[in-house]
């Protein structure tokens, strides 16, 4: 059964995912950092959906879906328009190269991410296993 | 959407006399010592100065470059404030060079921060960058990529930006003419891995692979002529047409396995970076198989290397790269390079780490686990074709 994209079941799905996945703990082993996922409006997405998950060393501390950004200050914001997010997460578009192409934006240390790109790939693979329903 | 960059390219004989022809005050001139003692710093100066350009050198580039040597370089450069920056040597040279330009020029940001998501670095306000290679190659002329290394780590670090793709590449070949034997088949094998794995890799798209194709081709043809005689200009040459064509190629689609492989090896037993992503590309070739045979057969075909029906590409091809390693006397396994299998089986986990998290794996069409990846290495240390 499908889960509505960017709910409180679908951020515990996600992370449930990543702490399961071992190419995601050996990616991510030295990462250190907390992210919100910001999904812009678009179509039959009428307001931002907003996600955080706390990350630190190869695991998913904590994952959430707040209302708004207000409840902490993250390390890095990832933010674009859901058909970016859904293009992504259905394996049609790369995050690297939506990274590169300016279509999803970011906001945190670079260096750290140039350091462990892999990290990111495997997270998405992770969410990638989910069964979402995405706002038509 | 994607993205195709390149720089302005000026190649043949002669290809020199561009830089006389540029426009600007003063150039700062980023290469070796080597290149010194080649004279070849001396032509570029000359040439320069034909432009009214004046220059200073900076000479302190080691292979495999720090993080340090940049920093010491952009101090320099910083003091000099040229507006046209000359890297002259190979790819440690010319991505050294790309890393001061960004420390220099742009907007604050560290060497290790360069990243392809933050644009608008508006390097070209203060300083054009011209590179020109002397070994064919490492294609670094004609890409963006940088890779430093973190000499605390011991690992290799890939940078870079759409926006250090240098402005002018000047592809000179009487400056490959000085390249020793064992040089010569070390940066070939490099071109080759380019082009190969710029062909075959996740983000392979049609721009690149015309691109990837003649060069592989160049390269099975040129390089053992050049290897056999380095005063074969025709060879020369077409080497490094060919190495810039795979430079060309691969930064556009990216390269793969054998390259964080290559990067993995060379950043903990300095294992020089052509000699290394050639030893590795057979063996990727073998791990990533099936899921591009296609390609591989592809490959085959455009340099008429039979494949007989009902057979596998894939493996026929390998053997074809080892051959020609075998012909330039390159090592076709780890062992062979002297690397002691104390040393290697100690270092094993570092190995594993550096490659994992090196960018080049993100875009392999098989993605290793790390358990494969230590197998991997393994085989590739024994010589034992990959079989799993």
């Amino acid at each position: 059964m499908a889960i509505k994209f960017g709910t409180e079941e679908w951020v515990k799905a996600a992370r449930a995912e990543l702490n399961k996945s071992q190419a995601y703990k050996d990616a991510a082993k030295r990462w250190e950092g907390d992210m919100y996922f910001i999904v812009e409006p678009e179509g039959g997405l009428k307001e931002t959906l907003v996600t955080y998950f706390d990350l630190w060393h190869g695991e998913c501390r904590a994952a959430s879906a707040p209302a708004d950004e207000s409840g902490k200050t993250a390390a890095y914001r990832f933010w674009a328009p859901l058909s970016v997010w859904r293009s992504i997460l259905e394996k049609k578009l790369d995050p690297v190269q939506a990274m590169m192409t300016g279509k999803l934006k970011l906001k945190g240390d670079m260096a750290q991410i140039m350091k462990m790109p892999r990290a990111a790939s495997e997270l998405v693979e992770c969410v990638t296993h989910i069964k979402t329903e995405f706002p038509e | 959407m994607w993205y195709f960059v390149s720089p302005q390219i000026v190649y043949g004989q002669d290809a020199v006399t561009r830089l006389g022809q540029l426009e600007g005050k003063s150039a700062f001139i980023v290469t070796d010592a080597n290149m010194v003692k080649l004279g070849f710093v001396d032509k570029v100066k000359e040439q320069l100065s034909q432009a009214g350009i004046k220059s200073t050198v900076f000479d302190g580039v080691e292979p495999d470059p720090s993080l340090e040597t940049v920093k010491k370089g952009s101090s320099q450069m910083s003091k000099s404030g040229p507006d046209l920056i000359v890297a002259l040597g190979g790819g440690s040279v010319m991505d050294a060079a790309k890393a001061m330009w960004v420390e220099y020029a742009g907007p604050g940001m560290k060497a290790e921060e360069i990243n392809p998501f933050t644009t608008g670095l508006g390097l070209q306000n203060k300083a054009r960058l011209v590179c020109v290679p002397t070994t064919s190659g490492t294609g670094a002329e004609a890409t963006w990529g940088i890779v430093l290394t973190d000499q605390a780590e011991q690992r290799k670090m890939s940078v870079g930006s759409r926006e250090t793709m240098p402005d002018i590449a000047i592809v000179d070949p009487q400056f490959a003419l000085e390249m020793p034997p064992g040089l010569t088949a070390q940066t070939g094998m490099d071109a080759l891995t380019h082009a190969v794995e710029g062909f075959t890799s996740s983000w392979k798209n049609d721009i690149s692979d015309g691109l990837c194709i003649k060069a592989i081709q160049l390269v099975f043809q040129y390089l053992p002529r050049a290897y056999k005689n380095g005063k074969d200009m025709e060879a020369r040459e077409k080497m490094a047409n060919a190495a810039c064509i795979a430079g060309m190629g691969f930064i556009n689609s990216m390269c793969a396995m054998a390259h964080a492989a290559g990067h993995s090896l060379g950043a903990v037993f300095h294992t020089p970076h052509g000699r290394a992503v050639g030893l590795f590309l057979p063996y990727t070739i073998e791990f990533i198989g099936d899921v591009r045979e296609e390609l591989w057969a592809e490959i085959a075909y455009s340099i008429k290397l039979k494949v007989p029906k009902g057979k596998k590409a894939a493996p026929i091809l390998a053997d074809a790269i080892r051959g020609l390693a075998r012909g330039v006397k390159e090592p076709l396994s780890i062992k062979e390079t002297g690397i002691s299998s104390d040393s290697f089986n100690n270092s094993m986990e570092k190995l594993v780490d550096n490659a994992f998290a090196d960018f080049q794996l993100v875009t392999t069409a098989r993605v290793p686990s790390t358990e494969e990846t230590r197998k991997f290495l393994r085989y590739a240390y024994e010589g034992k074709s990959i079989d799993f």
